[in-house]
């Protein structure tokens, strides 16, 4: 499937092959790039081009779910709640969530579920923050965080427990379970604002001594979000990206 | 200094490798990760800069070179090659191992026959893995690669489990390495018991080893529930206790055996087949029923067990002590001579996409169109007697069980309707409850098999009482003094209730990080100390004048910030919880015969942290003025209330179709008012009841006679 659309000077032309691979410019991308790319197309409102990607991001995307209800990273076969959260993301984005076994999807999830109340990346797979946030994630936009009610104060417990900070995993985590009022608040925000660095281009690490990257300066924000830090915008603890925005997608007929 | 874009260039595929595992219980391990995690932050000297850069752009070239071939499908020696030195400067090159991938199954296509050669060329993707694991060994490209040739069928397993104790030696904490070995296991069909002695070999070298612990309650958990040979949990729990004993008290301020003792504990405390803790009504119990706007003026029948209803119908309340399915008029009979209720239909007290839960409820019709004499009928319920209640984890419900109760219903006395204002401030009489009022607190006794536990517990607690000063040790007791509560017969229970809520209060200030997590469980064991006993629970009972005498229970300024103790409480006409720390109503969903709330002076920040009493088809008065509603920009209920958001279908009505933009603003209170048929609501004193919104307000409830003590209607 192919479309061709011009948005800027930066002629972009999409094909999507069997890897799931969008070759854009030649750079090629995989199924996690897939929901990066499906969700700038929100922050721009580009209807036109979402319309056209709709089609093809829904067949690729519902077409790697396994008969378990797991996903699949590409054709590849590597199964992990990454890609069950990422694929249950960009359908509900794109709302057509009812094109893939959102039961069986649910199934596999709570199938994950450990005996600490966290979610491993397979069945039997230890408890791991990230993919706690995949999972309850996946769960709280299908509508199915009922699977762990008897966990909540468990899972709860076991992310305040966290040694070290891994602000957004643990706590959209917490915010979805409403366990969050279980942190010290204070305390995280101190530790992501000491990750910063003040001169040059700024940014945002993961930790006070290490080099800043983009993806730890969207996190952080993302966190000072969620602690309600002055100034930030709200964001959805579960799909990482502005509550108005998503207000918009889903509640709007 | 300019700060070198190249060192992170978004050319770089961008592996979003979620792996800190190691960063969880272990200080940074030596084996460098250089991608994102881990690089640090400082000036880089002249020469350090240059050949940095020089680094970076033959790691460009290379990348540039692979996507061609791989774009042009060339799959020749020297282009596999160059694959082969693309995935060792970085193994996260995932692209690289799915053309790999694609090469051989390239080659194999042309050379299924020569079985030396296949093999050889799979050999040789170990290799690669294996020099690539070498690099980093949570690369999850080069597992699943490593996992595909693995399952082409042509290579060896038994080096799998060699390699693996390889990398475990070097960090015995990489759960990569772990789920690989669930997997080779399975492909030589290893048995769980000698799985489950790796992991004890793996825990008696390093107590702080929480994958190992982590596999070990794994492997536990589905031998007992398999009833293996020699895996009975009265044995099996208390050795395992023993062993992570050693664990805890080696090193206390290691998580990994702290985290297997509570389950443990877990395993001492929950009872696997699932049993009824509660019913409304409970066995031997009378109740008066009345039906429309006006009520009982009899005052010689027992307050307590009145009940008006403008719905002519009545809820048979079932409470399990854990969720289950299945709760049908094929496995619940109810035998009444009150007519009109054949095929009940049970309903789950759940979210509407599930069909499990703890609290299941039946409405019985007892309104009759002929005028009747007061006539007293009895009901028979009957609990299990065909199979189907199962729990959310396979158990039956296996011992059948049956109650009766025994219903008068009256004829009403017709008042004019009035519509009457209910107020929370007067109008309370103390109540003089007696112990026959409140025999529905005694414990339906059907457990058995508990003496291990009960002992297990004992044990448990007498060790932590020598341990009791640091914060773990606190809190393990506290929860052991929780768990022997919950597993004891009545009579002990109020006993232990002053311990734990000391041992909360000192927790409070020992680890003030935790605040109110401690908060939380205090006000938990307050609740069952309340409700332990009919004399600690009369205290808080009341009766309400101007509605007949209605019993109100009054747990207001008691600090609370979570409800619990729920099952005791189903009863409940009138509960007034105003001026606590609540912040939710979750837990309120079971207590169906609540008319009046009042939720005044709370920590409430959203109508959606009140979606639990959409499941109170009684409710027709809420209180829920002077809360945080429309404060907090986060809503930590979003996900947990129905509606849209949540993937809950709806049904569009009017307001929904003309009043688009105020629905979405307020869509929290539109999904939960809209399910609720209230006639009095108090919002005052939230920043949310501004003039917008309490003009979209009685557009959502129709029928709401008071909105902040003005009448709306005539």
């Amino acid at each position: 499937m192919t479309c061709n659309n011009v948005l800027d000077e930066k002629v972009t032309s999409f094909t999507l092959n069997d890897m799931g691979e969008l070759v854009a410019d030649k750079h090629v991308r995989y199924i996690l790039m897939t929901e990066k790319f499906t969700n700038e197309c929100c922050f721009s409102e580009q209807v036109a081009l979402l319309a056209t990607l709709d089609m093809i991001h829904m067949f690729y995307i519902a077409g790697l779910q396994n008969e378990d209800g797991s996903f699949s990273g590409d054709i590849w076969g590597e199964v992990d709640t990454r890609f069950s959260y990422i694929s249950i993301c960009c359908l509900s984005i794109l709302k057509c969530l009812d094109k893939s076994n959102v039961k069986k999807a649910v199934d596999y999830i709570v199938s994950c579920k450990n005996r600490d109340g966290g979610f491993g990346c397979t069945p039997g797979a230890e408890s791991h923050a990230a993919q706690i946030f995949c999972c309850v994630g996946a769960l709280a936009i299908t509508g199915s965080l009922h699977h762990v009610d008897i966990d909540k104060d468990l899972l709860g417990w076991w992310l305040c427990e966290r040694q070290v900070c891994y602000s957004w995993w643990v706590l959209s985590s917490l915010i979805m379970i409403d366990r969050v009022h279980w942190i010290n608040k204070a305390k995280l925000v101190k530790f992501i604002l000491d990750c910063q660095v003040y001169m040059e281009n700024g940014g945002i690490s993961d930790r006070p001594e290490d080099a800043v990257d983009i993806y730890h300066t969207y996190l952080g924000v993302a966190g000072l979000s969620l602690l309600e830090y002055p100034g930030v915008q709200a964001i959805d603890p579960a799909y990482a990206l502005p509550v108005d925005v998503i207000n918009r997608i889903i509640i709007n007929k | 200094m300019k700060p070198d874009r190249n060192k992170f260039s978004i050319e770089e595929p961008l592996s979003l490798s979620l792996d800190r595992s190691r960063d969880d219980f272990q200080p940074l391990s030596s084996t460098s990760e250089r991608k994102m995690h881990g690089r640090p932050r400082k000036a880089y000297k002249p020469e350090e800069e240059a050949a940095s850069a020089s680094k970076a752009a033959k790691l460009r070239s290379l990348q540039t070179q692979f996507m061609s071939i791989h774009h042009h499908k060339i799959y020749t020696k020297e282009a596999i090659d160059l694959s082969r030195k693309l995935l060792e400067i970085n193994p996260e090159a995932y692209t690289a191992w799915n053309y790999r991938k694609l090469a051989v199954e390239d080659t194999l296509s042309r050379e299924e026959s020569n079985q030396d050669l296949v093999k050889s060329i799979l050999d040789e993707e170990l290799k690669v893995v294996e020099s690539a694991l070498r690099q980093n060994f949570k690369s999850y490209g080069a597992w699943h690669h490593r996992k595909w040739v693995l399952s082409k069928g042509h290579s060896s397993v038994g080096n799998e489990l060699r390699l693996l104790d390889k990398f475990q030696s070097l960090d015995s904490r990489n759960f990569h390495a772990w789920n690989y070995r669930r997997f080779a296991v399975e492909l030589t069909n290893r048995s769980k018991q000698d799985e489950l002695k790796y992991t004890e070999d793996i825990i008696s070298k390093d107590f702080s080893n929480y994958s190992a612990w982590h596999n070990r309650s794994v492997l536990l958990s589905s031998l007992l529930a398999r009833k293996a040979e020699g895996f009975t949990p009265n044995e099996k729990i208390p050795e395992e206790y023993k062993l992570v004993h050693d664990a805890i008290f080696t090193d206390e301020d290691d998580q990994s055996g702290w985290f297997y003792h509570l389950w443990l504990l877990d395993q001492t405390v929950n009872v696997e087949t699932p049993l009824l803790t509660s019913s409304w009504p409970s066995h031997g119990s009378c109740i008066n029923l009345s039906g429309g706007d006006g009520c009982l003026n009899d005052s010689s029948s027992s307050k307590l067990t009145t009940f008006c209803s403008d719905l002519g119908s009545f809820p048979l309340i079932l409470y399990f002590d854990q969720p289950v399915s299945g709760v049908s008029s094929s496995t619940v009979a109810v035998d009444s001579e009150l007519r009109g209720n054949e095929d009940l239909v049970w309903e789950p007290v759940s979210n509407k996409n599930s069909r499990v839960s703890c609290v299941w409820v039946a409405r019985l019709n007892y309104m009759s169109s002929e005028p009747c004499f007061p006539k007293e009928y009895k009901v028979k319920v009957r609990i299990g007697n065909s199979p189907g209640i199962v729990s959310s984890r396979g158990c039956n419900f296996s011992t059948p069980y049956e109650f009766v109760f025994t219903a008068h219903v009256h004829d009403t006395v017709r008042e004019d309707s009035q519509e009457v204002i209910v107020s929370w401030t007067d109008g309370f009489d103390i109540w003089d409850a007696q112990s026959k009022d409140l025999n529905f607190l005694v414990n339906l006794d059907q457990q058995m098999g508990l003496k291990w536990r009960q002992e297990a517990i004992e044990e448990e607690i007498e060790l932590f009482r020598a341990l009791s000063d640091s914060k773990i040790g606190k809190l393990t007791l506290a929860r052991l003094l929780m768990a022997k509560a919950m597993i004891s017969e009545n009579g002990v229970k109020g006993v232990h209730y002053e311990e734990i809520l000391e041992l909360y209060s000192d927790l409070m200030v020992l680890d003030s990080s935790h605040y109110r997590y401690y908060k939380d469980e205090h006000s938990v064991a307050l609740l069952h100390k309340v409700t332990s006993s009919t004399e600690s629970l009369s205290r808080y009972l009341f009766q309400y004048r101007d509605i007949n005498n209605s019993i109100c229970l009054r747990l207001n300024n008691l600090s609370l910030s979570r409800i619990a103790s729920v099952e005791k409480l189903l009863f409940v006409q009138m509960l007034d919880l105003s001026h606590n720390e609540l912040h939710s109503t979750e837990g309120l969903e079971a207590m169906q015969l609540i008319s009046c709330l009042n939720l005044s002076h709370n920590r409430i920040r959203s109508f959606s942290a009140l979606d639990s009493l959409r499941h109170l088809k009684q409710l027709r008065v809420l209180d829920v003025s002077h809360n945080n509603i429309g404060e907090h920009s986060v809503d930590t209920t979003r996900y947990l209330c129905s509606s849209p958001l949540s993937n809950s279908e709806w049904t569009e009505d009017e307001v929904g179709r003309q009043m688009t933009s105020l629905v979405t603003k307020y869509w929290d209170a539109y999904f939960v008012l809209r399910d609720l048929d209230l006639k009095q609501l108090d919002i005052a004193g939230n920043v949310i009841a501004g003039d917008e919104f309490s003009s979209f307000v009685p557009q959502v409830v129709p029928k709401l006679v008071w909105l902040d003590g003005q009448k709306l209607r005539s």
